[in-house]
């Protein structure tokens, strides 16, 4: 067994709280869990070798988080610092409850016992690793009928050398609407599994990203994990960044009838990062809609995987569900694993996939070349532009401005391209 | 001279469009093109403009003294070159600001000019916006993402307008655009005639001719030019069709 993952058996064993009983059932299904290997199909494309080699002695000082980050957000800020929850705002909206999860009060413990594990698929190893681990967290309830006004901002950050488990549960009330920002940074050397659950109940409205934006040597496994009530609306979005490992895994489950889902991924791979993308979508009743838009840059030697799963069970009748991903390659190094998967039961459904490798268009060089613009500007334009069109869709209009700019930034620093822009003419 | 083009044959996927074209253009001069579907009128532009697919096989183009067919596409752009698009494309993905932005500095760089603050670049594309009745929101938005056919071609003219080109090739700039639409769009190259700036307005019709009042109206037929004329040949043209003018081979003439 590998080393960490025995060491991490034990310390999972010697937790007892309110929370033990659901602790204990995934701990037990983690005892008959091998380590993947490259065998392990949902590990097929992603290596865990450098979670392996992680030396994890000492941390080094906490950071200092500017929870300003994002000018004008106007947000609420709940910051974790090595999986260490700091401090939660004072003074919340009307209908809004954020408690830590070590400190759950008697009222709420019924419902964040049952939402613990229990949108997350059961068979996902880091998933069943934070169940057992994850002493820390946030739960989050929205009132029903409320509407949060300001963005729940959970910032996440890791010191070198670190290793952390924490949970987000949140709980939108019947007709509710919010905004949650998972927002995960820092280039340290640490890992991280961060798991979120989310409950959508009947009419409520979620607007939820995943920013999962940590580079370099930290490692990032984790997951936003939702159930839909009847007419529940999710719009998720995610932006990723490569490190060294970093795999998110989201998962939907249609619970009631007439919800919608609407998905926009999208990530800006350089140099040797990775980033695995596994999105799992399950409509188990009629009349629900998924449209799930997955785009990527991929330069130099990095390296993007997408697994991309839509279950239409056989009651699900009148489903409509889409699911798109297009990758652009920079390099002849650059590797995208795509792996659609439709098992569809109901007969009476329209579902779409698509998975393809982008070229850029002729005439739209031939267009911005027309007007006097380089080659090789016009070449970074469109090609910026290819996962631009997916932040154009980002309802917040001020977060959508700021990671326009951070991935703008990142876009111009990639040599890769520079590089890539010299070669093609 | 500003333009002269010397018998220029020109291919498509092996197939000649243009055989032998001659065709002058002094500055400050506007030149209307005519002629029946397929005689090779967008051809033209787009050969001019450099576009891949076309094959020169033969021939010559001077733009300012200089080959014009030796040059890169924005090389072209940057001589002074421009073409305003029957189709023009849809860019999602690159805004509108942030493509101007690039081929007004791109301009603006290969004159030897000073580049535009940011602040004074969005004050010439506000009013440009307003001179071709464009809202300002469609800045933001992705090049021609979900404009209708008319505001993409004053969209086009919009460009021309922050660009500042000494020739304009407008290819059906009007087609599609009701009264108007066309009203404005000729209005905005009024205001842009000038003794060093030159036109050549391909079109179908002899509606915008009449706001333009172009120096010579030529028909191109099966890739040549067999008629020039001044403004009244459009008026001719309108009421006759070119039947009359195809029946006369070898009467073409250069300007």
């Amino acid at each position: 067994m590998n080393t960490w993952f025995g060491n991490a058996l034990t310390r999972a064993e010697a937790i007892d709280d309110w929370l033990h009983e659901k602790r204990a059932a995934s701990l037990a299904l983690l005892r008959d869990t091998d380590w993947p290997t490259r065998k392990t199909e949902v590990w097929k494309y992603t290596s865990l070798k450098k979670l392996e080699q992680i030396d994890f002695s000492d941390g080094t000082t906490a950071p200092v988080i500017d929870t300003n980050m994002i000018p004008g957000l106007n947000s609420i800020d709940i910051v974790f610092i090595d999986g260490v929850l700091q401090s939660i705002p004072a003074d919340l909206p009307e209908g809004l409850s954020i408690v830590p999860l070590t400190q759950v009060p008697d009222e709420h413990q019924s419902w964040v016992f049952d939402l613990f594990a229990n949108t997350k698929p059961r068979h996902h190893l880091f998933g069943l690793i934070n169940d057992a681990l994850a002493t820390d967290g946030v739960v989050i309830d929205v009132a029903p009928h409320i509407y949060i006004e300001h963005p729940i901002h959970i910032i996440q950050t890791m010191t070198a050398g670190n290793e952390a488990h924490c949970r987000t549960l949140v709980r939108v009330g019947a007709g509710a609407r919010a905004t949650v920002i998972e927002h995960l940074i820092g280039d340290n050397e640490s890992f991280n599994t961060s798991f979120a659950e989310y409950s959508l109940a009947e009419t409520a409205a979620l607007e939820h990203y995943r920013l999962a934006l940590q580079s370099g040597a930290a490692i990032n496994i984790g997951g936003s994990h939702f159930n839909l009530d009847k007419q529940a609306i999710l719009s998720s979005t995610i932006v990723g960044y490569g490190s060294d490992l970093a795999r998110v895994d989201m998962d939907i489950c249609h619970k009631g009838e007439g919800t919608v889902a609407k998905l926009n991924a999208l990530y800006l791979l350089d140099r040797q990062e990775h980033f695995d993308l596994h999105s799992n979508i399950e409509h188990t009743v009629p009349n629900g809609t998924t449209d799930e838009k997955v785009r990527g840059i991929v330069a130099d030697k990095a390296r993007a995987v997408f697994n991309g799963r839509i279950h239409i069970h056989r009651y699900a009748q009148k489903t409509l569900a889409e699911l798109n991903n297009r990758n652009l390659l920079l390099s002849r190094e650059a590797e995208v694993d795509v792996k659609p998967e439709l098992e569809i039961y109901a007969d009476d459904v329209s579902c779409t996939h698509g998975a393809t490798i982008a070229e850029i268009d002729k005439s739209a060089l031939y267009y911005l070349r027309s007007r006097g613009i380089s080659l090789e500007q016009a070449h970074l334009m469109l090609n910026f532009g290819f996962i631009n069109e997916l932040i154009d869709k980002i309802p917040n209009a001020v977060l959508a401005d700021w990671l326009r700019q951070q991935l703008s930034g990142r876009f111009t620093q990639m040599n890769a391209i520079k590089r890539s822009g010299q070669d093609t003419v | 001279m500003m333009l002269s083009i010397k018998n220029l044959s020109v291919s498509i996927e092996g197939k000649t469009i243009l055989k032998g074209l001659n065709l002058d253009v002094n500055p400050g001069e506007v030149h209307a093109i005519m002629g029946p579907n397929g005689s090779g009128k967008s051809t033209l532009g787009y050969v001019l403009s450099g576009r891949d697919g076309y094959i020169v096989e033969e021939g010559s183009v001077l733009f300012n003294g200089v080959d014009l067919l030796a040059m890169k596409i924005e090389e072209r752009a940057l001589a002074g070159l421009f073409l305003a698009f029957q189709y023009p494309l849809e860019i999602p993905g690159v805004s509108n600001l942030e493509f101007l932005k690039a081929a007004v500095d791109a301009q603006r760089e290969a004159r030897g000019e000073p580049l535009m603050s940011s602040k004074e670049f969005l004050q010439a594309a506000r009013e440009a916006c307003k001179a071709v009745r464009l809202p300002t929101e469609f800045l933001k938005r992705g090049v021609n993402e979900g404009f209708s056919g008319g505001e993409k071609k004053r969209n086009d003219i919009l460009q021309m307008l922050m660009l500042q080109p000494k020739l304009c090739i407008l290819d059906e700039t009007d087609s599609g655009l009701d009264i108007d639409a066309l009203q404005l769009v000729a209005n905005c190259v009024n205001s842009q005639r000038d003794p060093s700036r030159s036109f050549i307005v391909v079109t179908h019709y002899q509606r915008l001719l009449d706001y333009l009042k172009p120096d010579y109206v030529h028909v191109l037929s099966d890739g040549k030019i067999i008629k020039s004329g001044g403004a009244s040949l459009a008026a001719e043209l309108e009421k006759q069709g070119y039947a009359w003018l195809v029946k006369q081979p070898g009467e073409e003439k250069s300007v």
